[in-house]
């Protein structure tokens, strides 16, 4: 690699650090230009805003904005009624809602005493759904890295094959992109006729589709000279920075909270999350493609397996209209398709939560994490490194 | 986990212990014992990953509850450790020099919930809320409703258009008020 590139680059011109630990930029000195990336939202990078110090086309300095996007959520559930909560909690994510359809749940029936009450058929439904939600999730976060390359074609493809995913999510809750699917004590419905045929259909597809962007993207001299050796996490940053899912596992830390944790049925699938060792934005970009395999696989496997009727839905569940929790408090996680994803959730014997806090991957890498990695890198490659990350803004800010 | 609280309860003098599916926990220590029993956790116990910091308003306790939730990746389990501080003028030993990601959440806390944390750095900048004058929103005692109604509702010149009355006067501006209506408007 080292005779490719050249890592090594003059730092002599790089500002000094004073003893308060600011750098010395001084914009006046006419050696540094500031310059905003964002907000504006031409996809995952736009969201935020990123305060970049230039020096030539090297950043010296990053300083992450947030704020575009808050819609106070965490604090409109705190005044509405747990049901309600659930039409909020999903907007908190746009990328994978259902991921926080399924914390809402899960937190109300731990701490109302009801998380042994959902039936067997409903969780391996809830597996579904967020295996579905993960894979629309990698139709557009894989080829979305190609994207930022300019290799445009990968992008509507997975578009297009995520439209598809969409349907079966359509058929089965009703909605396209926010389903409330998952509902405390069980889900809202069965399987559609014909809908595993169908899923399978979708699935062919897919994998062609899985063939042909392994070609556009690691078979490609400039998606790799774009991304080898680019954006690199050490192994050692992963505990520093509380980073975790494909980030992690693309530097060699294998973490996934559905085998360290196991929820719902995922202890009885056939799995092992792929890893890598080099930690820079392709060695992320062939986990997360090694990912796209395995979630196809996982839903077949879900197929095959769940049984084909039961109850999908607690019968002891109370008026949700007249519920009230008793005192106590819970975190809920599951590993979302960019990694560990989890709620504080407190209640206090009253119909509304008291506190609702997510915990979303993003609040970690695209904060402490992205300011730290841009910083010697080109501009160039800031959306890049950006997309790498697979930075949510809404769930920083919530 | 039942084991590694017994080793610490008499240490730091843990309180309401709360065991869930002995994978999590949830233990009450005093606010001066909260910072180094975080690093003992992290340097002895193996709690190597920060999961996230939080805070709970019990305004009617006037309390303001802090968490540091912290994992253990070969134990597989979560404990949260909690401190009780004032809410009147709230403020807290900073842990930022123990993970890199925790100035950004007491930066959010210091403008969510009103907590200082001296030496924290930039925990005076804004979080969410550019240019935020009023209490800390995320405290129960901050009404969003009067907020919206004052912010929002009545704006100086804002105005509701009837969309089809609006267009056909921008479009057609010298056509009869009385003109035929389209059969679309009615």
């Amino acid at each position: 690699m080292s005779k490719l590139f050249n890592l090594k680059p003059d730092r002599s011109k790089y500002p000094s650090m004073g003893a308060d630990g600011k750098l010395d930029i001084d914009l006046t000195s006419q050696k540094y230009v500031k310059m905003w990336l964002g907000p504006n939202h031409p996809g995952v990078t736009g969201n935020m805003a990123v305060e970049l110090t230039l020096a030539g086309d090297e950043i010296v300095e990053a300083k992450t904005h947030v704020g575009y996007l808050h819609r106070g959520f965490e604090k409109l559930i705190e005044r509405r009624l747990f049901v309600q909560g659930f039409p909020t909690s999903i907007r908190m994510c746009v990328a994978e809602p259902d991921t926080n359809e399924y914390l809402i749940a899960r937190s109300t029936e731990v701490l109302s005493g009801y998380d042994k009450d959902v039936p067997e058929m409903a969780q391996w439904l809830r597996a579904l759904s967020l295996e579905m939600a993960r894979l629309q999730g990698l139709l557009r976060g894989v080829p979305g890295q190609a994207g930022t390359f300019s290799l445009g074609i990968g992008v509507q493809w997975g578009v297009y094959l995520r439209d598809l995913i969409l349907d079966r999510f359509e058929e089965l809750t009703g909605a396209r992109v926010y389903h409330m699917y998952i509902i405390p004590g069980g889900v809202r419905g069965l399987l559609p006729d014909g809908f595993k045929k169908r899923m399978e259909e979708n699935l062919k597809e897919i994998d062609d589709f899985i063939i042909r962007i392994r070609q556009l993207m690691f078979h490609n001299s400039i998606f790799k000279k774009r991304s080898v050796g680019i954006g690199v996490i050490p192994k050692e940053w992963v505990d520093q920075y509380g980073i975790v899912g494909t980030n992690a596992r693309a530097s060699g830390v294998k973490r996934d909270v559905r085998k360290d944790n196991p929820y719902l049925i995922y202890d009885q699938l056939d799995f092992d999350p792929p890893t890598a060792t080099e930690g820079d934005i392709y060695a992320r970009s062939w986990v997360r493609w090694q990912e796209l395999i395995q979630t196809v696989d996982l839903i077949r496997q879900i197929m095959a397996k769940m049984p084909e009727k039961g109850d999908i839905r607690a019968t002891n569940m109370p008026n949700v209209l007249h519920w009230r929790i008793p005192k106590g408090e819970t975190y809920t996680k599951l590993e979302s398709g960019r990694g560990e994803y989890g709620m504080y959730y407190v209640t206090d014997g009253s119909s509304k939560p008291r506190r609702v806090n997510l915990r979303g991957p993003s609040y970690t890498h695209a904060i402490a994490l992205l300011e730290k990695m841009l910083v010697n890198t080109n501009v160039a490659d800031v959306h890049a490194t950006m997309v790498s990350l697979q930075t949510c803004p809404p769930e920083i800010e919530r | 986990m039942k084991e590694i609280l017994d080793k610490i309860q008499a240490k730091y003098n843990l309180q309401d212990i709360a065991i869930q599916d002995n994978d999590q926990a949830y233990v009450t220590v005093g606010k001066d014992l909260a910072i180094d029993m975080v690093t003992y956790m992290r340097d002895y116990e193996g709690f190597s990953h920060f999961v996230m910091m939080s805070c709970v308003d019990w305004i009617e306790d006037d309390k303001l509850q802090l968490l540091y939730l912290l994992n253990s990746p070969e134990k597989k389990c979560n404990i949260g450790i909690k401190v009780f501080i004032e809410r009147n003028k709230p403020t807290m030993q900073t842990a930022h020099h123990l993970w890199k990601q925790i100035w950004t959440y007491q930066r959010e806390l210091r403008e969510a919930f009103g907590i200082d944390f001296p030496g924290s750095p930039r925990v005076e900048e804004n979080f969410v809320l550019e240019g935020w004058t009023d209490m800390p929103h995320m405290l129960r005692d901050f009404d969003t409703n009067k907020y919206a109604e004052e912010t929002y509702f009545p704006r100086e010149g804002r105005k509701t258009y009837d969309p089809a009355t609006y267009m056909r006067e921008k479009l057609y501006p010298k056509q009869p008020v009385t003109a035929k209506k389209n059969k679309d408007d009615e």
